[in-house]
């Protein structure tokens, strides 16, 4: 899960992380006000979860309250279109209106876990600033390195190590060790993915201070976090993907084409799209219905299909192995009595309590195209989409 | 024989008293596998479907001389009943359950370190030597005993995978989904390798998808030490970059994570790649043609 930078930088601030001065305006009256009461020069930033703000226009720099009202006014209310969005953009209903900060030094400071180690690795950069990716692709050398051990945690030796070798003056090295530890500490207590601090920048005046920052959390642990969970900003996804999220399917990604896919299984959803592609269509989305043996999960899926205009076709593909097939046909069943559907459906099913499954369908009396295997399925599908029989 | 489970396993169920745990637990032993007890905290004392439930896994190993445990407990506490496991020093630990928080494994694999005990999964359907043993959760039905093994990222892929090898009448020493999670605790490699020294493994199918950088980890295993043929299969060829596809490790940030990456680098380590999801019985038909 991501959350807004604004969000991120209080949870760092809560961790004693410096970050600039500021707050949060959702109209350009409030920044107004905000810029006055901070004095000077301000930053305008755009909030929204994808990268590349800066080049957008999603970032703007005020000399007086008074222009700082017209600058927010020109980022709120609008989508935002950067490298990382479509090309309809997201909206940007919030600005974070901070201090301007005089910069010496930009510096890149981040942890995530190392998948390949098994555990958390602090990494950081003297080319801070830019997109670490491009830095570790062109010039892996200048990225630094300090694995920590989880029962042990992050040592200040780690934080000395990657100070000095970062060109650090001595007082510096000391705020950075304890700048890093206390980032372990946000990483571990509230079960981040990515916790990125980009640039982290040294000031004129030789603090450090966290200018930019984005933290992600592991979908997985969020049922332990729910002051985290309560910052999500449904506004920033897919309606589609949201209203996905909002019926209970996680596993719901929003694709351009027209055939909606019901499959259990991520790997066996991602094979699917690979075959309708293969035989010539596109899907309208990957879902994994996943393993929950709850028929509601079902009509919720075919609820998506019916919100999503481009779905022209549904197919439903299920190996039943922990899911169970005849819970998938009750729940089949039991969507085309809740729901009006007028799209043709091809399914194929197979796996654990198959011939219970395949009974209730038949019983059932709903038209449906029957696929032999997974191929087949796609071939239907495509065939149905375009408005062809079999 | 088959790699890792046999008639020879003695299995435990952790959280044999939930619904998929007690469902499942008669699924295996209808496949043959000797179940020889359960575990749930609290439960200890009484039976279920005639099998004797224990508080601890300590507790039952004393009694039952276990030698492998299945996981169903819930995703809080499933890193602790791994924990629980190779504590008691019970050499194979398969965890079946889903949505495990990262920073838990990170601590179970850290735990993990200098033990005896090999973890499969989480987040996986387990394995089964079709025609003696199942510790996992795939319908036994589709399987056949024979000579090819399987090795895969996902759960019913692998089942698409097995249903197709069967229906050609080629059959399975063992079959293994290590999971869909980004640290999981068995990797291809360990898999890859237990299969080259496996002598009535002749062929193995490999099936990655999109994410990390295991496949192309396999690919240097498969270049430099096996000997036997591996047909590969590596899905989400149209999936987007920087979305995560369901499981945790699907996910394609930079190049290496992308399905053309992850299929030229075994092609090139020498793999036989299937064109298709629903070729990879075929192409392995093919290539058990030639070793004859």
């Amino acid at each position: 899960m991501k959350i807004h930078e604004y969000q991120a930088k209080a949870l760092l601030s809560e961790f004693g992380i410096p970050v600039p001065q500021g707050t949060v305006a959702t109209t350009s009256a409030e920044a107004k006000k905000i810029a006055a009461e901070l004095g000077g020069k301000v930053a305008i930033k755009a909030q929204v979860y994808a990268g590349g703000r800066g080049k957008a226009g999603g970032i703007k720099v005020a000399n007086t309250p008074d222009e700082a009202k017209k600058l927010a006014g020109q980022i709120l209310g609008t989508r935002l279109v950067t490298h990382q969005t479509t090309p309809e953009g997201v909206p940007v209903s919030k600005a974070l209106v901070e201090q301007a900060i005089n910069v010496e030094r930009e510096l890149y400071l981040s942890i995530i876990v190392a998948t390949t180690n098994r555990m958390p690795v602090m990494m950081a950069s003297e080319a801070g600033g830019m997109d670490i990716e491009e830095v570790a692709r062109v010039s892996p050398e200048k990225i630094l390195l300090e694995y920590i051990d989880p029962a042990a945690g992050f040592q200040a030796f780690q934080g000395r190590k990657l100070a000095y070798r970062m060109n650090l003056s001595l007082v510096q090295v000391e705020q950075a060790t304890s700048l890093m530890k206390n980032l372990y500490k946000l990483f571990q207590d509230k079960d981040c993915s990515l916790a990125e601090i980009n640039p982290l920048v040294i000031t004129t005046d030789g603090e450090l201070l966290a200018l930019d920052a984005k933290l992600n959390f592991d979908d997985s642990a969020l049922f332990r976090h729910s002051d985290i969970e309560q910052l999500h900003d449904v506004e920033q996804e897919d309606p589609l993907e949201a209203r996905a999220n909002e019926l209970g399917i996680k596993n719901y990604i929003k694709m351009d084409g027209n055939i909606g896919c019901l499959v259990n299984g991520a790997g066996l959803a991602m094979a699917v799209m690979d075959l309708i592609t293969q035989a010539g269509g596109r899907p309208a989305n990957f879902l994994d219905i996943g393993t929950v043996n709850d028929v509601n999960r079902v009509v919720n899926a075919f609820k998506v299909f019916t919100t999503d205009p481009d779905v022209k076709a549904i197919l439903v593909n299920i190996f039943g192995g922990l899911a169970k097939v005849d819970i998938i046909a009750q729940g089949i069943v039991e969507a085309h009595k809740q729901i009006d559907i007028h799209l043709p459906m091809v399914v194929r099913l197979a796996g654990t309590n198959v011939d219970e499954g395949k009974h209730i369908l038949a019983e059932s009396g709903i038209e449906f195209i029957e696929a032999t295997d997974f191929y087949d399925a796609a071939r239907k599908a495509v065939q149905a989409a375009k408005g062809e029989g079999n | 024989m088959s790699i890792l489970i046999d008639d020879k396993t003695r299995l435990l169920v952790q959280g044999i008293t939930g619904n998929e745990g007690s469902f499942h637990t008669q699924r295996c032993i209808e496949c043959g596998t000797r179940v020889v007890a359960g575990i749930t905290p609290g439960k200890g004392g009484s039976e279920i479907l005639g099998l004797p439930i224990f508080n601890t896994v300590a507790g039952a190993i004393e009694k039952t001389r276990a030698n492998a445990s299945i996981i169903f407990v819930p995703a809080a506490f499933a890193a602790d009943a791994i924990m629980e496991a190779a504590d008691a020093g019970i050499p194979l630990v398969v965890c079946i359950t889903e949505g495990i928080p990262v920073s838990d494994m990170v601590v179970v694999h850290n735990y993990l370190r200098g033990k005896q005990t090999r973890l499969i999964g989480p987040n996986c359907p387990g394995l089964i030597s079709p025609g003696k043993c199942k510790v996992g959760i795939m319908a036994g039905a589709i399987h056949l005993p024979g000579n090819v093994g399987v090795v895969s990222r996902s759960g019913t892929l692998t089942y698409e995978t097995v249903a197709q090898l069967t229906s050609l009448g080629i059959g399975q020493s063992t079959c293994i989904g290590i999971g869909g999670d980004p640290m999981p605790g068995s990797t291809f490699i360990d898999i890859l390798k237990l299969f080259q020294e496996d002598k009535d493994t002749n062929l193995v199918v490999l099936i990655g998808e999109i994410g990390g950088t295991a496949e192309q980890e396999a690919a240097n295993f498969i270049k430099e030490k096996m000997t036997k043929p591996v047909v590969a299969f590596v899905a989400g060829a149209t999936a987007p970059p920087g979305r995560r596809m369901g499981h945790a490790g699907a996910i394609i940030s930079g190049s290496s994570g992308t399905a053309q990456d992850k299929i030229s680098a075994l092609a090139t380590a020498g793999a036989i790649i299937a064109p298709s999801p629903a070729e990879i019985g075929t192409t392995a038909k093919k290539v058990l043609g030639t070793l004859s």
